[in-house]
């Protein structure tokens, strides 16, 4: 029986104890992958997957504002009047560059530049916080002030005679909360991502981890893309 | 031990080679060492075990309900002149004969229980995360599924799922009927909290579903053994595939029409009320765009399991493996253009007709697969183990649930037979005579490879007799009840339907014998069952050829390498030692493409 395999294919894919390369070097796949490429491609074939799932998710939030929009057009037009639309292309901007900052962080860890990698996880934690800041103080808040709120929690005091503008106000809470809640499990997923970062586990044989919050994250970008356009700039 | 052997196929043996080589069932010291183990375990077999006593207790469940629902119709309830009610069977038994309402409201619930639990707890999962996490590695010749940790999360989400469906329960049920309908949906039980549980529960379960789902998907792409092409699965994991491809794809619209249809119940923001401007009508597209596909998800389980008890059970290669894969990939892609079926009353003329017409489409390759199993049956050596006679029993059972469909496909016949008994009977003969005879066949036909245990012939055939004729007394009367006008969903009936309704009942009384009969052969194999052999029906998939009964933890001594396709029974048939043994088969033939 040879020992000298129990690097490669140890059990469960750890190590032996006295190697003190870094986790990242001396990782080796679960068991049940022949190596490091093969759990590579099938984690990623899981992550696009996932993905998948998510399109659908917010698709049929899009079916439900086209529908809507189409029946009650000047419902929808008046709510939006009520959106500021400086403050979501503000935040457009934040969740592009931190597009750019998380693609950055998946560069850094194909690299193995673990400083800029850490440098890149916390940048784009912070763009998620600022998101959900300039969202909840400057927009979320301002509307719960005003009573435009969904359903039967609508109070506005002025409402004009547009019937059924708190159905769009449903619309507008459902769909960007549904997005918000993407971004706070996102920014969870950040804050793991720097712990494990930490104890450098990841490097140029093992990213997966990183690359698959990045893609994630890519995705609540492109949910913004559309919903940006779609709430605040329609005329 | 040789170490020129730790190229790729050594893997298995790196850490291993002189380690014991327990069964997967072996306890880990104490009892609660051994609990504690079950309850973190990544072992697709565990995982897949602990799914089937969860899964095989919510039958029960459902099951009791749905024996409350014919309790009930046993008898007509009528109010004589003076006010006296009688026949509300169900409301007398629970205290609440003298008002009518309080008793059909006993009725509405247990119907409502019996959906829910039988759809999301039961079928949905039966089948892929029972047997499929069991074999679906096995069959593939791999050690586990692709995300081991994802799998036991995804059980821990039904779990939860169970839970809070459950808590609904207790809390008296909810009357929506398991498709949550609004108005239903958003306006009864008003102050309460228990249709929040149960769509939350609903909500938490698709995660489940998906996650499975997931997970299938990615195994069967990445780690098949070697020599193991596409065309070399066994045909039970093409099913399991393509049932997998609709999970991931379908369910995370149900995902988005629940939360919208709790924002609508909270918040009421309007979006499925028409008084607000909403539209009833968009949540039957949302609900049944995904719960159409998910009716695939049911039954194409059931199918997988089919051939590999019909090829098994004939001794014969299957007929046209081709035709056989690419109708469940047909079947996958069908299922989620024709939604519209479920609702040809409640939508625009052109709409209906276009839904019929691609309705009818898949009936094709449905039709594919009953053929080529008939074809596989002729001229086989057919032997009647209680498997085999339970995926007999299937083609009987699902080719009058198939063509049953058709009469509803028909727009003209469907306005009339809509919302009736014939429709009840029909999808009960497709989930339950498809895919739950198909899931009791495949318990029977793996009981040996799971437990290491044989089962007793006799108690298994006595058990179909009973299931096969309690269950078509219990829903064939439902045909024609449906056909003669019968309403579906209502607490009592006219007293021309009595006969009819009493015959069904009792029926359903013989039907819940029979799998009590099963569920005794179960655990009498348990405690008493003679040692299963590797390979006691002679068959040739790798979880039969390659793997102990029950297997050990890491699946396989050695990873296999296939040389044999899983139903080549005419070139490698496995000789018989004794009655109910076989010996591995013999290499391949000259010839053979795996020679």
């Amino acid at each position: 029986m040879a020992t000298i395999d129990l690097g490669k294919h140890g059990a469960h894919g750890s190590a032996p104890v006295n190697d003190d390369r870094p986790y990242h070097e001396r990782y080796q796949a679960a068991h049940h992958f022949v190596d490091r490429e093969h759990e590579f491609d099938a984690v990623k074939m899981g992550v696009w997957l996932f993905l998948s799932t998510e399109v659908l998710l917010f698709s049929g939030m899009f079916v439900a504002y086209a529908i809507f929009r189409m029946m009650y057009p000047d419902a929808f037009l008046s709510g939006s009047a009520h959106l500021d639309y400086r403050w979501g292309l503000l935040n457009t901007v934040v969740l592009l560059l931190s597009s750019y900052t998380v693609a950055a962080a998946v560069r850094h860890a194909q690299t193995g530049n673990q400083k800029w990698l850490q440098i890149n996880i916390i940048l784009t934690f912070i763009a998620g916080l600022i998101f959900l800041t300039i969202k909840g103080v400057f927009e979320y808040y301002k509307k719960y002030s005003e009573g435009l709120l969904p359903g039967k929690f609508y109070s506005y005091p002025y409402a004009e005679n547009v019937p059924y503008e708190p159905l769009w106000w449903g619309i507008y809470w459902g769909a960007t909360g549904i997005h918000a809640s993407h971004v706070i499990v996102g920014m969870g997923l950040f804050a793991w991502l720097y712990v494990r970062s930490r104890k450098r586990h990841f490097g140029p044989g093992h990213y997966n981890a990183v690359e698959g919050v990045g893609l994630y994250w890519h995705i609540v970008d492109i949910v913004w893309i559309f919903l940006f356009p779609m709430l605040y700039l329609i005329h | 031990m040789a170490s020129i052997d730790l190229g790729k196929s050594g893997a298995l043996h790196g850490a291993h080679g002189h380690e014991h080589h327990g069964s997967y069932l072996e306890g880990k010291g104490g009892f609660w060492a051994t609990v504690w183990d079950w309850m973190t375990t990544v072992d697709h077999k565990k995982i897949g075990m602990m799914y089937l006593v969860a899964i095989l207790f919510m039958f029960f469940l459902g099951g009791m309900a749905a024996l409350a629902v014919r309790l009930e119709l046993f008898a007509p309830t009528v109010v004589d002149a003076t006010g006296q009610i009688s026949g509300n069977l169900l409301g007398q038994m629970f205290g609440a004969g003298d008002s009518l309402a309080d008793s059909n409201l006993f009725y509405n619930r247990a119907m409502t229980i019996h959906g829910i639990i039988m759809v999301f707890l039961v079928i949905v999962p039966s089948v892929p995360a029972s047997l499929g996490n069991f074999l679906l590695p096995l069959q593939l010749g791999a050690k586990d599924v692709a995300f081991p940790r994802l799998n036991l999360a995804s059980w821990y989400i039904y779990l939860l799922g169970s839970f809070f469906a459950i808590l609904s329960l207790l809390n008296y049920g909810v009357d929506t009927g398991w498709t949550f309908y609004t108005p239903y949906s958003t306006t009864t039980d008003e102050g309460h909290l228990r249709v929040v549980w149960m769509v939350t529960a609903a909500f938490i379960l698709g995660f489940s579903s998906i996650f499975t789902g997931l997970n299938f998907v990615v195994t069967v792409h990445k780690l098949r053994a070697p020599g193991m092409g596409w065309f070399d699965m066994p045909l039970f994991v093409w099913g399991i595939y393509g049932t997998a491809i609709i999970q991931v794809l379908a369910t995370p619209v149900i995902g988005i029409t629940l939360i919208l249809l709790l924002f609508e119940r909270i918040f009421h923001i309007g979006i499925f009320d028409p008084r607000l401007g909403g539209d009833p009508v968009l949540f039957q597209h949302f609900f049944w765009f995904y719960s159409h596909p998910v009716v695939y998800v049911m039954i194409l389980p059931g199918m997988a399991i089919m051939n590999e008890l019909i090829a098994a059970g004939s001794r014969k290669k299957i007929f046209g493996y081709r035709a056989v894969a690419f109708s469940t990939l047909a079947i996958a892609g069908i299922s989620f253009i024709v939604w519209g079926h479920h609702m040809f009353t409640s939508q625009g003329e052109v709409a209906a007709v276009v839904f019929s017409a691609l309705t009818f489409l898949v009936a094709i390759p449905s039709a594919v697969k009953i053929f080529n199993w008939i074809s596989t049956l002729y001229k086989g050596s057919i032997i009647l183990t209680t498997w085999n006679l339970y995926a007999l029993a299937f083609l009987f059972l699902f080719s009058i649930g198939g063509l049953t469909g058709l009469f509803l496909g028909s727009l003209a016949v469907d306005l009339h037979l809509h919302d009736t008994y014939f429709i009840v009977a029909h999808f009960h003969y497709v989930m339950m005579g498809g895919t739950i005879i198909a899931f009791i066949g495949g318990i029977h036909y793996w009981w040996p490879k799971m437990t290491g245990k044989m089962y007793n012939e006799t108690v298994g055939r006595i058990g179909w007799f009973f299931v096969f004729v309690g269950f078509n007394a219990t829903f064939f009367p439902q045909f024609l009840m449906g056909s003669r006008g019968m309403p579906r969903r209502y607490a009592s009936y006219v007293p021309e339907y009595e006969f009819w309704h009493q015959f069904s009942t009792i029926g359903s009384g013989l039907l819940a014998l029979g799998l009590f009969v099963h569920l005794f052969g179960f655990l009498a194999s348990l405690a008493a069952g003679k040692k299963a052999p590797a390979n006691p029906w002679g068959a040739l998939t790798l979880e039969w050829t390659h793997a102990s009964s029950p297997p050990i933890e890491h699946n396989f001594e050695h990873e296999p390498v296939v040389t044999h396709g899983p139903y080549d029974f005419d070139t490698v048939l496995p000789a018989q030692t004794k009655p109910g043994e076989y010996s591995l088969p013999r290499p391949a033939a000259p010839g053979s493409k795996y020679h």
